[in-house]
């Protein structure tokens, strides 16, 4: 299965995620901004770090590139799309998904540990993570406070669109255990089709041992299985 | 002429940015203040000879649609001379 994985002026983890899709045997090239065309990609992923400087609004101005025109297009026509981190920021400002982020609520940077309970397994994005623990991955943000108006909270939740939330080791969703003050402990959620999903968290720097955690694999291994059976959906 | 554009968080929205602010201008012995905002202000300046109301039009739609974001900020728009 082919990744594209993007790259804008100040991405940091394109790399990242490049080596992390690669490390599971499929290949993954990079997409710089200014492309207009996916090409033959099967998947996209949205990296993390702070495209275009974070100037105006984390995502603002990434948004309105001529490769996120081409990411609009895939993503509906139901193409996989996955956003890190600032690439979460961005598919939020694209519209792609629901809600925002904004500052942390204690103002600092959180680059930490943390622990993330699944909430909706049947998903592309989720449909290989563990269901008897939870997964821990690290965060490195600034402005990843999840933020939305009551009806469309109510809505994701009907719905099934909230994929991950802050928790304790244990699988505890509680206050202690939320880094930046996101509504309901929200770190990541998907649109209404499933098949554009974000989080803040960095599963492309949990996905081998050696790191510490390799649990983020598995968001990946799961966008890989929902692209194979796909592909057998359309052979047969 | 020029557009001037101040965007603030929508009052719903988590501001610690305010709340800081706020907190210092207490520690600080400012008595009264109620509450702190903190947002942004943008100055455009506009070409010679540039329609009023045209650009009344289109900042209005960039201001909603790239300037700020309507899910978390709200903002106003004024053209002076």
């Amino acid at each position: 299965m082919r990744f594209a994985v993007l790259q804008f002026p100040a991405s940091n983890c394109d790399q990242d995620c490049v080596h992390a899709v690669r490390v599971l045997g499929h290949p993954a090239e990079l997409l710089w901004h200014k492309e207009t065309s996916l090409g033959s990609a099967d998947a996209v992923i949205v990296p993390g770090g702070f495209s275009y400087g974070d100037y105006l609004r984390c995502g603002a101005i990434a948004r309105f590139s001529p490769v996120m025109q081409a990411v609009k297009r895939f993503a509906d026509e139901g193409g996989l799309v996955l956003g890190i981190c600032n690439g979460f920021q961005i598919l939020c400002e694209a519209g792609l998904l629901p809600g925002a982020l904004v500052r942390n609520r204690d103002l600092r940077f959180h680059c930490e540990q943390i622990y993330l309970r699944t909430d909706n397994f049947g998903t592309p994005f989720t449909s290989r993570t563990p269901r008897d623990k939870a997964i821990m991955l690290p965060i490195a943000h600034g402005e990843g406070c999840y933020f939305a108006d009551p009806a469309t909270l109510a809505s994701i939740q009907a719905k099934g669109q909230v994929l991950w939330r802050y928790c304790d080791a244990s699988g505890a969703v509680t206050d202690a255990a939320n880094p930046n003050g996101s509504l309901l402990n929200i770190a990541g959620v998907a649109n209404e089709r499933f098949n554009v999903a974000g989080l803040m968290p960095h599963p492309d720097r949990a996905s081998e041992a050696l790191l510490g955690t390799d649990d983020g694999r598995s968001i990946f291994e799961s966008m890989v299985d929902a692209l194979q059976q796909r592909t057998a959906a359309k052979a047969a | 002429m020029k557009a001037k554009i101040v965007i603030t968080p929508k009052k719903a929205v988590l501001d610690p940015q305010g709340k800081t602010v706020q907190t210092a201008l207490e520690h600080m012995g400012y008595t009264g203040v109620a509450g702190v905002h903190v947002g942004k202000y943008i100055e455009i300046d506009l070409a010679p000879g540039t329609d009023k109301v045209a650009a009344a039009t289109a900042l209005d739609d960039a201001a909603r649609k790239f300037l700020s974001n309507p899910v978390i900020e709200d903002y106003k728009l004024e053209i002076v001379d």
